[in-house]
């Protein structure tokens, strides 16, 4: 339930962006999103139609959703491992000396805006 | 398809929040406020842990409570009635977070010289007020004894974000499988720097002993 949350957050960073960047009309938001991040890309899409389209500047903008995997880094025996697949075990060691190395990201990557619309 | 510029962010949402929260922060310890973010699952015994600690510390520490909940009065009423102590509500407005803006609004209900503590009651939930960093100068939860020892599981972020956890209802053990030894060691795993103490506020069991652990905190706070 805190995609809406969330998104309300990025509505308010692509608002500074367009001010920064003098453009009124914002045409896509790509987002990196890291598997572990516990934001649930459909939500956070649903979400963000919900909201966006009550902004001008956003109407109709799309939503862009780049998944990260998630890797965990073992501090016990040095190797990477994938963490959705093992969790907080090591697969090669069994330690549980074990951190996230990447995998929670909630990013705003970039914004497109339409070249046609001179803002 | 019409062409489009693209203008790089490469930037976390949670960015803003982080650094505001890092601003708060510092305003406490200017005032030498201790602001301390509590949060668990709807039920688990937060206003009722509450209103017994407070009765023991209030003679030693000026303290406020701060309630946030999606909509209604009923804990900051609960907690003034049986406390005596200064208490407000906060609506988050459908929202099931509080973040370091909303929690900047409510500090300033408050008044800041004349407090030591201020408590933050946050919305019972365990996802969403974990990843969003308060402002708080330390996080810690309650996690009560029907919901099962294996929670720490369950919700990693919540467990990894808390000094202290409170282990509450002590009272009703014998009634669940809830086995505290294994819960001590999977909080270990998750955070093994969180200090553990289980209480029972319906009993009062281990109220003394959070009460002086905030205590000592909020001194070492001022110092």
């Amino acid at each position: 339930m805190h995609e809406l949350g969330i998104v309300f957050y990025i509505i308010r960073d692509v608002r500074k962006a367009a001010e920064e960047n003098h453009v009124s009309r914002v045409s896509a938001v790509v987002m990196d999103i890291g598997e572990v991040s516990t934001v649930i890309p459909e939500y956070l899409m649903d979400c963000w139609r919900w909201a966006a389209d009550k902004e001008d500047l956003l109407r109709g903008a799309e939503l862009r959703i780049n998944t990260l995997p998630a890797v965990s880094f073992c501090g016990n025996c040095g190797k990477e491992y994938p963490t959705v697949a093992h969790g907080k075990t090591c697969p090669f060691c069994k330690s549980d000396n074990t951190w996230l190395l990447r995998g929670n990201e909630v990013e705003i990557k970039s914004v497109e805006v339409p070249e046609t619309i001179e803002n | 398809m019409d062409p489009v510029k693209v203008i790089e962010i490469k930037k976390s949402v949670f960015a803003d929040n982080d650094e505001d929260a890092a601003r708060l922060r510092k305003e406490l310890k200017d005032n030498g406020v201790y602001l301390l973010n509590l949060m668990s699952s709807p039920g688990s015994g937060k206003t009722t842990t509450l209103i017994r600690t407070i009765n023991l510390i209030k003679d030693r520490l000026r303290v406020a409570v701060m309630e946030a909940d999606i909509d209604s009065d009923v804990d900051a009423r609960k907690i003034k009635d049986a406390t005596g102590i200064e208490s407000i509500q906060l609506h988050t407005g459908g929202m099931c977070h509080l973040d370091a803006e909303m929690t900047r609004q409510g500090l300033g209900n408050l008044p800041m010289g004349e407090v030591d503590l201020v408590i933050l009651e946050n919305v019972g939930n365990l996802v969403c007020p974990a990843e969003f960093d308060t402002g708080a100068v330390c996080n810690a939860m309650i996690l009560s004894v029907p919901e099962g020892d294996d929670k720490p599981l369950k919700y990693p972020l919540m467990f990894s974000v808390c000094d202290l956890v409170l282990i509450n209802k002590t009272d009703v053990m014998p009634y669940f499988d809830f086995d505290m030894d294994r819960c001590r060691e999977y909080i270990r795993m998750r955070n093994p720097r969180a200090m553990v103490i289980p209480v029972c506020a319906k009993t009062g069991e281990g109220i003394d002993a959070f009460a002086d652990w905030l205590c000592t905190r909020v001194a070492e706070w001022k110092k």
